[in-house]
């Protein structure tokens, strides 16, 4: 790996001494643990609109937060200006929870490491893109969609980048740095047929660079498939309503299991005991068909890391196991507080926030049912291919999320495209539901990102093709 | 906190220092957003620290033209060489970008002159300690409230104030204070029969410190909310009247204006598209948009283009009466600025509200749900399903039956459904109780029919 990749304490201006003067500052009598986050960010964004390429925007942002966690209290503070003299600062309003006398010992840091893994080598900053080149590429898609048929009256198109260097030091003697890339590309197309005006979205990405979406013609396919939806949305049936049989395909619609299981299981709720997953480990929540894992572990995947940003390893945790609820994930606090393992789950938006727990690819393993049998066993449902967004209520469990895409199943056979409806459900109640589970298992095409407590990160999720026996669709029918 | 503290004057210099860089590497007109701020914040749960927060940010954002070609780049570091480094970047950005034609600053006569003090700043300064104490307070305020607050997601307090100066090419500066204090708070309650819980929250947000709720009574509205959610059923699938209470209504508010965003309409991207001064609702409907309200949580002297805000009529007696527009929306629309330009500082102008509300009717929202024989009372909605572009509706809901007139027990994991355009159309009665809690504000609404699905 070129050692342009690596990230060291001197990109952000301090040196060894200032990191453990400022760690020394704050690992006061009753602090547990802290640590300290430099993050320098770049990320550039291009959108074209009308058929011209008409935005272009570039952010820089660096700075440090500094926490100190003591029993259940956190404390925390962030500066954009990175000099020692901030850092001192941010140092003396994260140890105020500690309410401890001022500390002056200066902590021994280990030598700087870099995580074991290489999840998304670079031979080159994704920033280093000609913005020609970007701009030629979205050029390229809104030919394509409107190539797909005359009814696409409009292409909306962007393409983001971000380049993220992190280098966390903590008071266990950890100094370990990643460079974390993410890009995205998305297309909508709005199509119209007499007053009829629909909507279409698709759209890809993850921890890779920009030639990832010139091969095997991705882009292409991402605007095919967002003029595809836009134009079937057009022959759209009025959804129906009611409790009824869906067949999900694989893929983004894995979305169910991020709001369905995976907030529920993330270790915070479950130490203050306000999840409707707080009591169940070890019980069943799921028909014995359901494998579900949430692992950060994955090669260029959009919810991948080589480390958390606690410095932690990512792994593959086993969250529910033929049914069996078997663990939560977690970052440092809840785990110590809890005694459970760390899972590398530790996660943070920025420099500007604390870490929590949160997801980073979480999917269903694939069964051995072949998804034309899970069709054919529906009498009357939906089948539900795509999906905008969901959401959960972690404390009661029930949790929507929008279909964008799907059909009517009648008789076994797909039949009407149906409008966008929202299904919902109760989170340790749905996957018992789960009677069928596809061979077919497919991670999503790299565009998720996930909020919480105000902070949004990047996820990934994944599902071979299942069938619900029964759960509530929203539609209007 | 940092030793770096600015005053205005330095922000102002600051701003037009790097209009003239600009002008210098070419561009034909610019405009540069600089924001700073102090933030705190507190969490408690179970009336001990969970969490403090506290810092200080800076951020400064420049827009160029090279012509009608444009980009917008944006820092936290204010150093010369990252300024130079910023000013080059954005150049070379709006070189790289196709050429628009109706791309370009606001026209010069246009730009605010008279910036009114709005009375959004409050100096008030309170210690760590008081904060802590006051979101204590506020939970211990929800705990003692009944036995079966059993449980607390914790409750915050937060204290916010910055200050924003905007400059253009046309000469413009403008510069003005803000600041929020808040209390929230998150019970937990559990039923004793069935061990099910519900959380729900409640909080308070002002510009003044002296004008927020207390702490005690913004816990106890957060009990009496998650109690009353205890015990909630299904309902079979059925069609129904829907009475929203405020924050939902405000929520079907935030689609109208959405749908009624320049943006969104030259993008052919809203169901409002070609409804100017068509009727869409009963005339008993009216909505404004005020971006000089006093105190407001949405309102500025001028808006993210330096543009004088206003008070905008967005729906008057039933019939749309303006779209929100800035004026490169304006502008694709053949139409003016309504000074709604809302910029964050690493972007180009969108447009967003500023107190956007319905006018109040004259009905208590008892007399509304005392109106229907059987239908729905909604306090919570969930997801992301509604289609701006058709206007179709279907979300996840929480809420009451309605029996007779009176609330008759808690229901949940239903969804409703329809379409925006016929929900406005069906508004049968307004609430009397408009309060704002944001920058979109509604009083409880009741629409003639939709569908619910449930058992």
């Amino acid at each position: 790996m070129p050692s342009t990749q690596e990230v060291e304490l001197a990109q952000f201006g301090f040196s060894e001494p200032d990191i453990r003067r400022a760690l020394g500052t704050i690992k006061v009598r009753d602090v547990d643990y802290a640590d300290l986050y430099f993050e320098s960010r770049v990320s550039e964004s291009v959108s074209m609109e009308e058929g011209i390429v008409k935005r272009a925007a570039k952010s820089v942002s660096q700075g440090v937060g500094v926490r100190a966690t003591a029993g259940e209290k956190t404390g925390f503070a962030y500066s954009d200006e990175l000099s020692a003299k901030d850092l001192a600062l941010a140092a003396e309003t994260a140890r105020y929870i500690a309410n401890s006398p001022q500390g002056a010992q200066s902590l021994p840091v280990a030598g700087r490491t870099k995580p074991a893994r290489d999840l998304y080598p670079a031979d080159r900053p994704v920033t280093d893109i000609a913005t020609a080149e970007r701009v030629h590429l979205l050029n390229l898609i809104d030919a394509e969609a409107r190539r797909y048929d005359p009814r696409i009256v409009n292409v909306m198109a962007s393409f983001n980048m971000e380049y993220k260097r992190v280098l966390v030091a903590t008071t266990d003697g950890l100094l370990i740095g990643d460079v974390q890339p993410l890009t995205r590309l998305q297309v909508t197309c709005i199509a119209e047929e007499k007053g009829n005006r629909q909507i279409g979205s698709f759209g890809g990405g993850g921890r890779v660079g920009f030639a990832y979406y010139e091969e095997e013609n991705r882009y292409a396919h991402y605007a095919r498939e967002a003029a595809r939806q836009a134009i079937l949305n057009l022959s759209a049936v009025e959804a129906p309503a009611g409790v009824m049989p869906v067949v999900l395909a694989g893929g983004w619609p894995g979305i169910l299991l991020h709001e369905a299981i995976g907030h529920g299981l993330e270790a915070d709720f479950n130490r203050r005991k306000t999840s409707a997953f707080s009591n169940l480990l070890g019980k069943r929540v799921a028909s014995d068909v359901c494998t579900i894992v949430d692992d950060g572990t994955i090669p260029f995947r959009r919810g991948s890391l080589n480390m958390d940003d606690e410095g932690t390893p990512t792994s593959k945790t086993v969250l529910i196991e033929k049914g069996i609820l078997r663990g939560y994930i977690t970052d440092r606090l809840n785990a110590r507080l809890m005694g459970i393992p760390l899972t590398g789950n530790g996660r943070r938006e920025s420099f500007q926030s604390v870490p929590l727990p949160r997801m980073t690819n979480t999917f269903m393993l694939a069964g051995e049912s072949e998804p034309q049998d899970i069709l054919r066993s529906v009498k009357r449902g939906l089948y539900a291919v795509s999906f905008g967004g969901g959401q959960v209520d972690i404390t009661n469990g029930k949790f929507v999320f929008s279909a964008s895409e799907a059909y009517l199943i009648e008789d076994g056979r797909v039949t009407k495209p149906v409008k966008g409806a929202t299904l919902i459900g109760s989170g340790p109640d749905i996957l018992t539901k789960v009677s069928m589970v596809g061979h077919d298992l497919k991670l999503d095409e790299g565009i998720g990102t996930c909020g919480k407590d105000g902070q949004s990160v990047p996820v990934g999720v994944g599902l071979p093709t299942i069938k619900i026996d029964e759960i509530t669709v929203g539609g209007t029918q | 906190m940092s030793g770096t503290l600015q005053t205005t004057q330095d922000l102002s210099q600051l701003a037009s220092d790097l209009l003239a860089r600009a002008k210098k590497r070419g561009a034909t007109e610019a405009d540069v957003v600089v924001a700073d701020g102090d933030t705190f914040s507190v969490q408690v749960r179970l009336s001990a620290v969970d969490r403090l927060t506290k810092a200080r940010e800076k951020r400064l954002g420049l827009r160029v033209f090279i012509g009608k070609r444009s980009a917008t780049a944006s820092t936290s570091d204010f150093s010369g060489e990252s300024l130079d480094r910023l000013v080059a970047d954005t150049c070379a950005l709006a070189s790289a970008v196709a050429a628009d034609d109706v791309s370009g600053l606001p026209d010069a006569p246009a730009m605010a002159k008279d910036l009114p003090d709005l009375d959004l700043y409050d100096p008030t300064v309170l210690s760590t300690d008081a904060q802590i104490e006051l979101a204590k307070r506020a939970e211990a305020a929800a705990m003692a409230m009944d036995q079966r607050i059993t449980n607390s997601e914790g409750a915050d307090f937060n204290s916010a104030s910055g200050r924003v100066v905007l400059g253009n090419s046309h000469g413009f500066l403008g510069d003005y204070r803000s600041s929020t204090f808040s209390v929230s708070v998150s019970p937990v309650a559990t039923d004793a029969g069935s061990g099910g819980m519900q959380r729900e929250s409640w909080y308070a947000v002002q510009r003044k410190y002296a004008k927020l709720d207390s702490p005690e009574s913004v816990g106890q509205e957060a009990a009496r909310r998650t109690i009353r959610r205890l015990g909630a059923r299904k309902v079979p699938t059925t069609k129904a009247p829907v009475v929203f209470n405020q924050e939902m209504a405000g929520s079907l508010l935030s689609h109208l204006c959405s749908a009624a965003s320049g943006y969104a309409l030259y993008k052919g991207a809203s169901f409002l598209i070609g409804q100017l001064g068509q009727k869409l609702a009963p005339d008993f409907v009216t909505v404004y948009d005020d971006g000089r309200m006093p105190g407001g949580l949405g309102s500025c002297p001028f808006d993210g283009e330096g543009l004088p805000t206003r008070k905008t009529t967005v729906m008057d007696r039933g019939r749309l009466a303006s779209y929100l527009l800035d004026s490169y929306s304006g502008r694709k629309l053949g139409l003016t600025s309504t000074g709604n330009a809302s910029r964050g500082v690493g972007e180009g102008p969108s447009v967003g509200p500023s107190n956007f509300y319905l006018v109040p009717g004259s009905k208590s929202p008892t007399d509304i749900i005392r109106s229907v024989k059987n239908g729905l009372y909604i306090t919570e909605l969930i997801g992301f399903g509604v289609n701006m572009v058709t206007g179709d509706y279907s979300r996840g809901a929480a809420g009451f039956w309605i029996e007779n007139g009176e609330l008759a027990y808690p229901v949940e994991e239903i969804t409703i459904a329809g379409n925006l355009k016929r929900m406005f159309a069906d508004i049968e009665l307004i609430g009397n109780d408009l309060e704002f809690r944001g920058r979109i504000a509604s009083p409880t609404v009741k629409i003639g029919e939709m569908t619910i699905a449930g058992n």
